[in-house]
């Protein structure tokens, strides 16, 4: 057992706030009520939770060439997470998934797709509660 | 032109990938590899290849990483209290919002931003609109001008200067 730096601790910590971030994300992906609403807490805390783990690496390795392979794993990442978050939440609207009911607007229905993709009647509503005492 | 500065990027990138170097092969299966890589898609790649050497982008580049990562774990935290509070208070909705970025490349960077930080994910991009999936949407989201100073003015600024 090599000794524990203070530089180690940091990047342990930065480790650390990263899993917390993940799995903030994974609670939201069962919270949230829609597909739209679950890909935003899927790509923002996950991007930064990952990008934290590697960011930790980088600091626990230093520049040596697993800590520059983690740094470019990170930017990758933070280049790509959007891309495919945009791409399933425009191919979702196309395909016809429904946004949730309590959805204030949908200009892009609107402009693109001949209507609001909102949909009107209660049958979220239960899912919603379950998740919810799961979570409790 | 653009295939030598996309070839250049692409050899550099494998040299840091396999980092502690090894024997000639890594270095010949890299080169042969990025000269495909620039052969097929340097005609894709940017339009002013120069523009990698211009120092004044790099400086607003740099400036820019930190602006971004301070929005980024600002709406981490936004997300996250949306997440654990009780009532799961969401109001969203998709608004539209207009930019006044015109390259390519500047329009994809703010798209990524934009998906990367308060509670805001582009869905599509249409010439100089965006559609964006708000978490919390201003109002009834119909007014497009306080959408767009909302959530696209912060970034467009450094983009501009990096980009165009």
């Amino acid at each position: 057992m090599t000794e524990v730096t203070v530089v180690d601790v940091i990047g342990y910590i930065v480790i650390f706030v990263g899993v917390v971030f993940d799995l903030l994300g994974a609670i939201g992906l069962v919270r949230f009520p829609d597909v739209y609403n679950r890909l935003q807490s899927a790509t923002k805390s996950v991007t930064l939770g990952t990008f934290g783990i590697m960011i930790g690496i980088l600091i626990v390795a230093g520049f040596t060439p697993l800590g520059i392979k983690a740094l470019i794993c990170g930017v990758f990442l933070l280049l790509t997470a959007p891309v495919s978050a945009h791409a399933l939440s425009r191919g979702s609207l196309r395909f016809g998934a429904k946004m949730w009911k309590g959805t204030v607007i949908d200009a892009y229905g609107k402009d693109k797709l001949g209507g609001p993709q909102i949909e009107s009647e209660e049958g979220e509503t239960k899912e919603n509660k379950e998740a919810e005492d799961e979570v409790a | 032109m653009r295939r030598v500065v996309l070839f250049v990027l692409s050899y550099g990138l494998w040299l840091l990938l396999t980092l502690p170097g090894g024997d000639w092969p890594v270095y010949v299966v890299g080169a042969v590899l990025a000269l495909l890589v620039a052969f097929f898609f340097g005609a894709e790649f940017t339009h002013q290849p120069l523009s990698f050497l211009n120092p004044r982008r790099w400086f607003w580049g740099i400036i820019y990483i930190p602006v971004f990562f301070w929005h980024m774990l600002v709406a981490n935290l936004d997300v996250a209290f949306r997440v654990l509070h009780p009532a799961c208070p969401v109001k969203p909705g998709i608004v539209k919002v207009r930019t006044v970025l015109k390259t390519d490349v500047a329009k994809a960077f703010l798209a990524n931003s934009i998906t990367l930080t308060p509670g805001t994910m582009t869905v599509d991009v249409d010439e100089d609109v965006l559609y964006v999936h708000w978490i919390d949407v201003l109002g009834d989201g119909e007014d497009v001008k306080a959408n767009t100073k909302a959530i696209v003015a912060k970034f467009e600024k450094y983009l501009r200067r990096i980009f165009e």
